[in-house]
């Protein structure tokens, strides 16, 4: 059975608007928590401006924990805390909720390795001159790493897309539901073509604002 | 100024420690500018980091301007820090900043309101030369300009005493010697006390009133370079001076000398005043003996002269030994020895 595409469009257009909402919803709060997450991280690391090994290990060995299982798996392994935090498992919201906790990690990780790359002597001498753990975290560590913290941030974006696409064929809503029901259950090509489309042009746009958004940073 | 009082600094690398500074005493004075020099792994980085407390002290005291640092508070010693520039020999420049933010970010730690900032990073600008690079970022500069941004950032809260690790060994020739110049002129005209550490001697040379020769973390030769230049106690402080000024010529060259039948060589050392007189002509003339400078040179430190010459003399054999014992009494005299060079 084909669908009417003048009464199917309206569908399209909100399942595209299901699809932001979870990818920008997780990417605000995904980005509060691993950025803090990151920072903790590099922070108490050996040697460094707020050393802490427990706090330290503690985040490392959680961060390592979950970042391997594979989303769909995950999404599906914590649908009693879900519906704990959330009320249900069904639908965009109860999607963005296992979407930010693997996002936040994810991120956790990427600030981590950007901030790594930042000379040490620019911190020692941000220290030298007097500057609390807290002052050099807001105005050197943040600022410095910023150009390349947008593009992993950028690049942890399209995996969102990818992640809601996979949160819409369990109940999620958004493309990934339209594509599953439509496309691939009732053999519907044009439904499919039409999902994809509007995927790439998402991730195009992302890219696009991600490296745009770095350059101005980086001035180069 | 600084005084460093029988101070240690042991790095405990899982099981093996590391003995990076060694009971070292040493005292600075205000106004000095002072070089430690030493080869690489010596302590020298790790002894400058001290002063500010980057590094805390296993054991030992330091004080500065009569304040026992290793005792104060974080909060206090963050207030501290701001009487101590630093500058460093990678320059550690904040790439996100233009040249006039770096220069004005120690100032917004102190908490200097905007426009007494803005008045100071161009007072700063003007004093090491880089009016027009305000609004330039780092990475558009060059090696002997990002120092000079090192240079105005660290004093920009008018510290007392300016530390400088290695501050011209990533630098050209000429860039050093215009880096170098600017230290003085901090000195001089700004009454800063500076510390520097470098494994060159020629910086020592050129800028510095006192050294500390460093080895294994411990120092091993302190005092005047006028008269560590010229009275080295230690083997490594003459390798460090020969580094600068070879005191012999070759040993291809003192072979040739030898086969081809050259007399006895000896070294003449001049120093300050004896610089001024012709003693060698006087006293050969006087015992009708003829001398030969075979190699050598007279050079300055710190506005001092002092000559190395390696000399031959020709004439009769009790007449050399009058002259020889006459030199003697008035410079420094001591035979070329056959395997030297
Ligand atoms: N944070 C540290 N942890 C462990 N060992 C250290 C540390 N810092 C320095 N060391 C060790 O202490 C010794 C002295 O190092 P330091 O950096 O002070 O030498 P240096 O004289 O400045 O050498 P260079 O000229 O190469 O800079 C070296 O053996 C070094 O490996
Ligand atoms: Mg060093």
């Amino acid at each position: 059975m084909k669908v009417d595409w003048t009464t199917f469009w309206p569908r399209i257009v909100e399942a595209t608007g299901e699809t932001l909402t979870m990818v920008i919803a997780t990417l605000i709060f995904g980005s509060i928590i691993g950025i803090s997450f990151g920072l903790l991280l590099f922070v108490t690391r050996e040697n460094n401006i707020l050393e802490n090994k427990l706090l330290f290990q503690i985040l490392n060995v959680f961060i390592n924990i979950i970042r391997p299982i594979p989303f769909i798996i995950f999404m599906v392994a914590i649908s009693e805390l879900t519906r704990l935090v959330v009320g249900t498992t069904i639908g965009t919201v109860a999607a963005i909720f296992p979407m930010t906790i693997v996002a936040s990690f994810t991120i956790a990780r990427v600030v981590e390795n950007n901030l790594v790359s930042i000379d040490p002597g620019v911190i020692e001498a941000a220290q030298a001159m007097g500057a609390s753990p807290l002052r050099i975290i807001f105005t050197i560590l943040i600022p410095e790493a910023l150009g390349p913290l947008i593009l992993g941030l950028t690049f942890v974006s399209v995996s969102l897309i990818d992640f809601s696409a996979v949160a819409g064929t369990v109940g999620g809503g958004g493309l990934g539901h339209i594509a599953m029901t439509y496309g691939y259950q009732r053999f519907d090509g044009s439904v499919m073509l039409v999902t994809v489309i509007i995927l790439i042009v998402m991730v195009q746009l992302a890219q696009w604002i991600g490296n745009t958004l770095s350059k101005k940073i980086m001035r180069r | 100024m600084i005084e460093f009082k029988d101070v240690s600094k042991t790095f405990s690398l899982g099981k093996r420690d590391v003995h990076a500074v060694k009971n070292v005493s040493l005292s600075i004075s205000k106004g000095e500018i002072f070089g430690i020099i030493g080869f690489s792994g010596a302590g020298k980085s790790t002894l400058l980091r001290l002063v500010n407390m980057l590094e805390r002290p296993t054991s030992g005291t330091i004080f500065i301007q009569d304040i026992d640092v290793s005792k104060l508070s974080s909060k206090d010693l963050r207030t501290r820090r701001r009487n101590i520039g630093m500058i460093f020999q990678n320059f550690n420049l904040f790439n996100s900043r233009t040249v006039a933010g770096n220069i004005a970010y120690p100032l917004k730690l102190a908490g200097t309101p905007k426009r007494e900032i803005n008045k100071r990073v161009k007072e700063l600008l003007n004093f090491v030369g880089l009016a027009d690079k305000e609004k330039d970022f780092p990475d558009q500069l060059s090696g002997g300009q990002k120092q000079r941004v090192g240079i105005a950032r660290a004093l920009a809260t008018s510290p007392d005493i300016l530390i400088c690790d290695e501050a011209t060994s990533a630098l050209d020739p000429d860039t050093t010697a215009d880096i170098l110049k600017l230290l003085k002129k901090v000195n001089r005209d700004l009454g800063i006390t500076i510390l520097l550490i470098t494994h060159e001697m020629h910086v020592i040379q050129s800028i510095c009133d006192k050294v500390a020769v460093m080895e294994d973390g411990e120092v091993i030769e302190d005092g005047n370079v006028f008269e560590t230049f010229t009275d080295p106690q230690h083997e490594t402080t003459q390798r460090f001076i020969h580094s600068v000024q070879s005191d012999l010529p070759s040993k291809q060259i003192l072979k040739e000398w030898r086969s081809s039948g050259g007399g006895k060589l000896y070294r003449v050392i001049f120093k300050g005043d004896a610089t001024n007189d012709p003693v060698l002509s006087t006293i050969t003339k006087k015992h009708d003996v003829d001398f030969n400078i075979v190699y050598g040179a007279v050079r300055e430190l710190q506005e001092k002269l002092f000559g190395n010459l390696i000399v031959s003399f020709t004439g009769d054999a009790s007449a050399v030994q009058n002259v020889l014992n006459e030199l003697n009494t008035i410079v420094e005299l001591e035979e070329v020895i056959e395997n030297e060079g």
